[in-house]
């Protein structure tokens, strides 16, 4: 079997050092190295959004990309969005809406969520519908996660008017 | 909202000032969810845990003839290698019959298997080391020497007796039979026009996002195992894990947090956590085993996968005078335990043709053994697929007469003033809304606009559907469903609620949370009984050391059962506040109330005392009380229904969709659904809840099929290719209520669970049948996926 490999990096702004063996998927890293138990591993093949975490500012699924690929980078889990409070009206409008039952996907669903914020300040429910369309929720039916991504838009944008 | 009917007395407790019941307030503790700091059993970690994988059969059915682990064992971070002859020591077979369930047979089944497979995915071998990767490496240095045989398949095969007997100790493959005759079927075919139709329902599962999981932890010392699970129901954990473990119950605690998901799949006990439980014991240190998601799709159980032949007689004026139906359900090689895989069965023949009158009503359902993924109970258990073929056949009856569907079914509905009555299957109704659910539906959906829209599309080749489905659902089981049995389920469920020092409320339930809402509604319960603001109510559930004995939370029994006992439980210790507060205040218990978290008094609202102030007394200056008054901040309740043995609850759906007769694809655009589950403790838990239930029936209805080859290989077992919804093709849900609250409580709760799944996928295939009706195209198969579509067309 391969040797551990060394790799640096910035998660939720901290520099972390670790070795690890080079078929460690972010996914496993984050949440076995770090105990960052808030990325979900839904399908380990790429298909449920549930392991959505952002690297270098893009989401990406953490269950597709190795440890070793994350040298050098930022990558930023629920955990570091929650405390920099940079989700917390979207986390607001999911708590209303009650757009989450068990909240296995939520945390992918609202990384994935705040990239199309981020994007386009005001999509349509439509765009709202294709942007989430990569991560599966099995409770909620959608409508609520749409309804409350559609609020925080609102919310967002009379904030900059 | 309707309220059908609601005597004056019932509503005392609900009608409290500040009360909560019946408020959207958001769901308590969702931050912990929201920020990712959830307690998933997948998360969790112990000092000295192992993993264990499970090396699990490529065959659908085979002989194991020799298993060569030499290899494996010394690779590093292998902490043990075990067989089900090895494992056989520690655990005791099962065989998952019911005695109430007449004539159920089933095989022994072992946590791993001994001597023979009987399905793809079947564990052979449980490889346990220090991590999953270390474990799944050693995996693949495993030999295991198998001689297939032959597998059954075919459900309908299965009882040719040319095909080979999967148990032969039992005999044949028949598991289950039970037959229902009432009225004069015959007869009123005679006098009637028929009309029949072969329904074939696909084998699907429920996708649970957080896979299956458990970690299990002997502690030698003191002779106790804990079981960290996600599960629906913990104390029949416990109950199970005991009983075959040779252990008292008091020596197994199951602790369930939070749970990604369940749907009824993770309200089973599975040959894999049973030999993860044994193997704690065995190798005595915590043991995690977490299914990947090709393991879920091979082992998780299975649902629905009928093939039922109905018919419907109907006279010219729109009378249905009969249904009859012949179905046939295939459940895999063992009836799963403690449940049974009859169930289901047993409930398409309740409920078919329940929401319509007619006396007469012939059903037999045979179940039968196959080498597939074992089939069990699954959200809205035999719902759809009655709801499917009922409403089927009414269409196709309406279609007969040239009478419109929203007319047949208002010419046989029950009627709304005719309760209590019974269905011809023996079931009891209580009190349902058929008709007013129907025309609330018809204004919600501006049926008559519609039509008059499908209409001019049709001139320009957009071809639109319309689909109804009526429904009746099983909600609040009593003990008649498992307990009459002899299985150690509990239908009763209790609720401990206490006062704290500081005058908060402490409630302990045994009803679970899978997200649905269950601390939110004992929390608005108890909060609304007690005057107490529900920021200051703290609700504890799913520890078996820590809540009251109880069922969990499965068939729509959390709000009505648990939540009836939380109620009688806040009732109780509010009557003993009362008393003491009456002692302190030289007042009468009747004269007091207590309100926004202090008591007044009962007559102008006057606050006296603070409920911490009150606690305060009680519980650090007892010696300033009067004497002889021992005031008990804590009182306990219990409930179960016993009149009804199910709370029956209904409902109407309506599907509005667009196929593309050029590709056979299905877009929906709409869908509705007005449901009556009696009293509404949250409406928007409620209406997430049918939302979330439909969609998972627009999955059955269009996408979703575990696909099988004839060697009983599952071939679509990864989220690729097996289909679920997904946002971009679900359409928006309306949803709308009549409230008929059940007088077997004083809440008069019923459930909401089931009722999404139970109608969608009959409103979806009525409604594409409605679309293409005008080609002459009839389709009763789902999955309606576009080659079903395009085969029925005759396009391909
Ligand atoms: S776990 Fe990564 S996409 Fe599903
Ligand atoms: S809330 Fe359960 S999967 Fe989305």
């Amino acid at each position: 079997m391969s040797v551990p490999v060394s790799i640096s990096l910035l998660v939720n702004g901290e520099p972390i050092d670790a070795f690890v063996l080079p078929r460690l998927n972010l996914a496993d890293f984050l949440r076995e190295n770090l105990k960052l138990t808030g990325t979900h591993v839904g399908c380990e093949h790429g298909v449920c959004g549930a392991c959505t975490v952002r690297v270098d500012g893009e989401i990406v699924r953490s269950c597709l990309m190795l440890a070793v690929q994350a040298q050098g980078a930022s990558v930023e889990t629920i955990e570091g969005l929650s405390d920099s409070g940079e989700v917390a009206d979207l986390q607001a409008a999911f708590r209303e809406r009650n757009a989450l039952q068990c909240g296995y996907c939520t945390p992918g669903m609202l990384i994935t969520a705040q990239d199309l914020l981020k994007q386009v300040s005001m999509p349509d429910r439509q765009a709202i519908r294709e942007h989430l369309s990569g991560n599966y929720c099995r409770c909620t039916g959608y409508q609520a996660i749409l309804d409350a991504v559609e609020a925080t838009a609102k919310t967002r944008a009379e904030r900059r008017a | 909202m309707t309220a059908t009917h609601a005597p004056a007395d019932t509503l005392s407790v609900l009608d409290r000032p500040n009360s909560y019941i019946g408020k959207s307030v958001p769901r308590p503790n969702l931050d912990r969810l929201l920020q990712g700091r959830g307690q998933y059993v997948s998360d969790l970690e112990l000092p000295r845990m192992a993993h264990v994988v499970f090396l699990r059969s490529p065959y659908a059915h085979a002989k194991i003839v020799a298993i060569d682990a030499a290899a494996a064992r010394r690779m590093s971070g292998v902490i043990s290698i075990v067989t089900g002859r090895e494992l056989e020591d520690v655990i005791t077979p099962w065989v998952g019959v019911l005695s109430h369930l007449k004539g159920l047979k089933s095989a022994p089944q072992h946590a791993i298997a001994v001597d023979r497979v009987c399905w793809q995915g079947e564990a052979v071998a449980a490889v346990v080391a220090t991590s999953r990767a270390a474990a799944e490496d050693a995996m693949e240095h495993i030999t295991v020497d198998y001689e297939e045989l032959e597998a059954v398949t075919d459900m309908r095969a299965a009882l040719d007796p040319a095909t080979p007997v999967i148990h032969a100790a039992l005999g044949d493959n028949l598991a289950f039979e039970r037959t229902i005759n009432a009225g004069d079927v015959d007869l009123a075919l005679s006098e009637s026009e028929v009309v029949e139709a072969d329904f074939v329902f696909g084998r699907h599962t429920g996708v649970t996002l957080e896979p299956r999981a458990v970690v299990a932890d002997w502690n030698a010392a003191e002779a106790r195992l804990t079981i960290y699970q996600g599960t629906q129901a913990p104390h029949m954990v416990q109950n199970i894990a005991a009983l075959h473990l040779g252990l008292r119950e008091a020596q197994v605690r199951v602790v369930c947090k939070d749970v990604g998901g369940s749907f009824g799949i993770k309200v089973h006990i599975y040959a894999d956590e049973m030999a993860t439980y044994a193997l704690s014991k065995l190798l005595r240190r915590p043991v995690k085993f977490v299914a990947d998601r090709v393991e879920s799709f091979n082992t998780d159980i299975h649902a629905r996968d009928h093939r039922c032949r109905g018919r419907i007689g109907v006279l010219k004026d729109g009378t249905i005078t009969a249904f009859e139906i012949d179905d046939l359900t295939g459940i895999g090689p063992y009836s799963m335990y403690p449940r049974t895989s009859a169930i289901e069965a047993n409930q398409v023949v309740n409920l078919v043709g329940g929401p319509y009158v007619t006396p007469n009503y012939r059903a037999r359902a045979r179940v039968v053994f196959q080498n597939k993924n074992v089939m069990c109970q699954y959200r809205a258990v035999g719902h759809p697929i009655a709801c499917s073929v009922t409403e089927g056949l009414v269409d196709l009856a309406a279609a007969k007469i040239g009478m419109d569907p929203v007319e047949i079914r208002r010419r046989n509905l029950i009627a709304d003033d005719a309760y209590p009555c019974a269905s011809p299957s023996g079931m009891k109704f209580e009190q349902l809304s058929h008709h007013a659910s129907l025309t609330k539906l018809l204004q919600m959906m501006d049926y008559d606009a519609l039509r008059a829209e499908q209409a001019a599309l049709r001139t320009r080749n957009v071809h639109r559907g319309i689909g109804i489905a009526s429904f009746i659902e099983v909600t609040n089981p009593s003990a008649a469903f498992y307990g009459v049995g002899g299985a150690r389920i509990s239908s009763q469920d209790g609720v401990a609620v206490r006062l704290d020092a500081q005058g908060s409320v402490i409630c302990q339930t045994s009803i679970t949370e899978q997200g649905q809402g269950s601390e939110s509604l004992t929390a608005q319960i108890v909060g609304s009984v007690l005057g107490v603001s529900m920021e200051r109510v703290r609700v504890i559930l799913g520890d078996t050391d820590n809540t009251p004995y109880g069922g969990g939370t499965w068939a729509s029994r959390g709000a009505g059962i648990g939540g009836e006992a939380a109620l009688q439980a806040a009732k109780a210790l509010r009557k003993n506040i009362l008393d003491v507060a009456a002692a302190i205040l030289q007042s009468t218990p009747t004269g007091l109330d207590i309100v926004n978290n202090s008591i007044v008094n009962a007559d102008d609202g006057a606050p006296r005392i603070e409920l911490n102030e009150l606690a305060r007394i009680v519980y650090f200056r007892p010696d300033t009380l009067p004497p002889g008054i021992q005031p008990e901040l804590m009182a306990t309740r219990h409930f179960v229904p016993r009149q009804y043995p199910f709370a029956f609850t209904n409902g109407v759906q309506a599907s509005w969709l667009e196929v593309d007769t050029e590709t056979g694809f299905v877009t929906l655009l709409k869908h509705w659904v007005v449901e009556d589950c009696g009293t509404i403790i949250n409406p928007q838990l409620v209406d997430e809840q049918i939302r979330g239930g439909v969609v998972q029936g627009l999955g059955a209805a269009l996408f979703e099929k575990c696909i099988y080859d004839e060697r009983g290989q599952l071939t679509n077992a990864n989220m690729a290719d097996y289909l679920v919804p997904m946002s971009g093709e679900m359409p928006d849900i309306e949803i709308g209520h009549v409230v008929s609250p059940t007088l077997e409580s004083e809440l008069g709760a019923k459930g909401a669970g089931e009722a999404g799944t139970a109608g969608a996928a009959a409103a979806v295939a009525n409604a594409v049948n409605d679309a293409l009706r005008q080609f002459g195209a009839i389709i009763t198969e789902i999955p309606l996926t576009p080659q079903v579509i395009l085969t029925a067309l005759g396009r391909i």
